[in-house]
């Protein structure tokens, strides 16, 4: 199946991805190909079958080990802030959102 | 170069035990061998020589009192590069992270450190563990010990090439869908797939969670046995890290394997064919490996796992799924590169994004996000999810007939560098014997087997959930009988050989 040039603009800005031209061709192949190689599965008998989304071995469900609900020590401010780019009064700082190009 | 590199977790132990050396000497003569081997191999990306002084002083301390030591102690160890380590620069190969020190350790860090192992430093890996070659580095590829005109595989590359070359005794890896194994069995040492849940994952930088694993890297299956016996348990700050008594892995090491019944799945041979081709010579090797077996007594079954030649193509969409929503944190606002002068968020995103990532880890973004999307999530990602639920079966009935699987580690021995980087899907076609077991969450172990054009080849043997402590214990009868393997040639040293 071909990944048209729209659809592969389309899921890069969906994954906030600025690809350039010569990126977007090549992606457009690759995924094209992947995407063909995947339609392998509609061959698989699926009837009754559950999806899986995680491995449940023995003692591996999330759901079953929900610890209680107490506030404990966690990040000072200061080692939240340590790795940004641009922090300011306490807080991360962002190029303006509001009034920008992507309000519309 | 010292030969200490290429010494095992025992001796080691022992050596420093007896003060014939110190765990400090040991450490000094690891960043000589490193400084010396670096340039060669591209393997280390970060040192950590004021930590290992710290914990070598440590552990020199309990041996002048003459204090029982830890398990792993004084022995020398290399991190990959998507585990976190406190004020240590941990890069996971990408340029987004080229200045990221974490705020805390990986639990599996900690417990080596706890354990008496003394941390080198971080080892290079393809970007956010997206790879099986190493080349999708933004740091360089690492090369090959043995030829270094030829990859180290992935993506734990960096791990397997230190170990190999005894730049460290033993590594930690990650695994999502061979990236432990499939190293390992490039550079000839043992690499260990934990069940999933075994080894905590706190710490490690995501990448598909419900397939990463953390697992390690050594030169034998006891080496291998030790650190899993150090890192393995549950861990309240992993919610997936499973609550499952931890065997004494080295004691039961020497439990025998006679009678053991062992599942040859034909696909695994036959599936090869229409991809491409199994090697004769990992194929010959293979063969050698189940022969020795089956003279040790254990009894060679053939069995069918019918729904792993789908294995590859469901793992390529749950893990970019699961990588598209893991890597959306990466946005230039809290940690990591934020490209600069951007007018606006949106803008700050996409630019952020597009000068940090590389090519095959996004790539990988765009196709989960695309199995993601409206339209297609039934089609792909459910679809995925739901083969996968048949891979899982596939091995359940398996392990009512049979203790173990196995099967080759990788269709061919180590590739040329530059050979395979163009041709996205051939490179995800190297990962067709690993894939299977990340998507069931059973363990595997790879170790070598011989060689074929003077390059290693991998065995590998996969268990039941939580069988560990068998996988270990055949490996270690099977390097018996095998012999030993390696160093490589160029890293060969008098006296230094891996099989302790």
């Amino acid at each position: 199946m071909q990944v048209s040039r729209e659809e592969v603009e389309r899921i890069a800005a969906l994954a906030h991805l600025d690809l350039t031209a010569e990126e977007l061709a090549r992606m457009q192949k690759d995924l094209s190909r992947i995407v063909e190689y995947v339609a392998q599965l509609e061959r698989v008998n699926l009837e009754g079958v559950e999806p899986m989304a995680q491995v449940a071995a023995a003692g591996a469900d999330p759901e079953a080990k929900l610890r209680a609900d107490e506030a404990r020590p966690g990040f000072t401010q200061e080692q939240a802030l340590a790795n940004a780019p641009q922090a300011a009064a306490g807080c991360f700082q962002v190029p303006r959102v509001l009034g920008g190009e992507d309000e519309a | 170069m010292t030969e200490l590199p290429l010494l095992s977790v025992e001796i080691v132990r022992r050596r420093i035990g007896e003060r014939q050396t110190t765990a400090t000497a040991l450490a000094e003569a690891c960043f000589g061998a490193i400084a010396a081997a670096n340039p060669r191999l591209n393997g280390y990306l970060t040192l950590s020589q004021e930590r290992a002084r710290t914990q070598a002083e440590r552990i020199d301390r309990l041996a002048d009192q003459g204090l029982p030591l830890p398990p792993l102690a004084g022995v020398p160890v290399a991190v990959k590069d998507v585990l976190s380590t406190r004020g240590l620069r941990t890069t996971c190969g990408s340029r987004m992270l080229e200045n990221y020190l974490p705020q805390y350790d990986a639990t599996a860090v900690e417990r080596l450190e706890a354990a008496g192992a003394v941390i080198l430093g971080k080892v290079n890996c393809d970007e956010f563990a997206m790879g099986s070659s190493n080349e999708n580095s933004a740091y360089g590829p690492v090369r090959n010990p043995w030829d270094t005109e030829r990859v180290p595989g992935g993506s734990s590359g960096g791990s397997a090439a230190a170990v190999a070359a005894g730049l460290g005794v033993a590594a930690l890896g990650s695994d999502t869908g061979g990236s432990i194994r499939q190293p390992a069995a490039f550079c000839g040492v043992v690499g260990l797939l934990p069940t999933y849940g075994r080894v905590s994952r706190f710490g490690l930088v995501a990448f598909g969670s419900s397939l990463d694993h953390v697992g390690p890297l050594a030169r034998s299956a006891k080496d291998a046995a030790y650190l899993l016996a150090a890192i393995a348990g549950a861990d309240p700050k992993d919610a997936t890290s499973a609550d499952v008594p931890v065997p004494d892995y080295v004691a039961e090491l020497e439990q025998p394997i006679a009678g053991l019944k062992i599942g040859i799945p034909c696909e695994a041979f036959a599936a090869a064919g229409e991809t491409g081709g199994l090697d004769a010579g990992v194929n010959a090797a293979v063969r050698g490996a189940l022969d020795a077996l089956e003279r040790a007594d254990c009894q060679l079954v053939e069995i069918r796992l019918p729904h792993t030649e789908y294995a590859t193509a469901t793992y390529y969409l749950i893990a970019t799924a699961e990588a598209s929503a893991n890597l959306a944190r990466y946005d230039g606002v809290r940690y990591g590169f934020r490209a600069p002068e951007a007018e606006s968020l949106g803008a700050m995103y996409r630019q952020t994004r597009d000068h940090g990532f590389g090519a095959e880890v996004k790539r990988r973004i765009l196709l989960g996000t695309y199995a993601l999307s409206a339209g297609y999530y039934d089609a792909y990602y459910r679809r995925a999810q739901r083969v996968r639920a048949r891979i899982a079966e596939d091995y359940r009935q398996a392990f009512q007939q049979v203790d173990v699987i196995a099967m080759p580690t990788t269709p061919t021995p180590a590739f040329r560098i530059g050979e395979r980087i163009e041709d996205p899907l051939r490179m995800y076609l190297n990962d067709i014997y690993t894939v299977s077991a990340d998507l069931a969450g059973v363990p595997a172990i790879s170790l070598p087997c011989g060689l074929a054009g003077g390059l290693p080849v991998g065995v590998q043997f996969t268990g039941n959930y939580f069988a560990e402590s068998l996988l270990l214990r055949l490996a270690h009868h099977y390097e018996r009988l095998r012999g030993p393997i390696g160093p490589p040639p160029a890293f060969a040293t008098p006296g230094g050989n891996g099989a302790q």
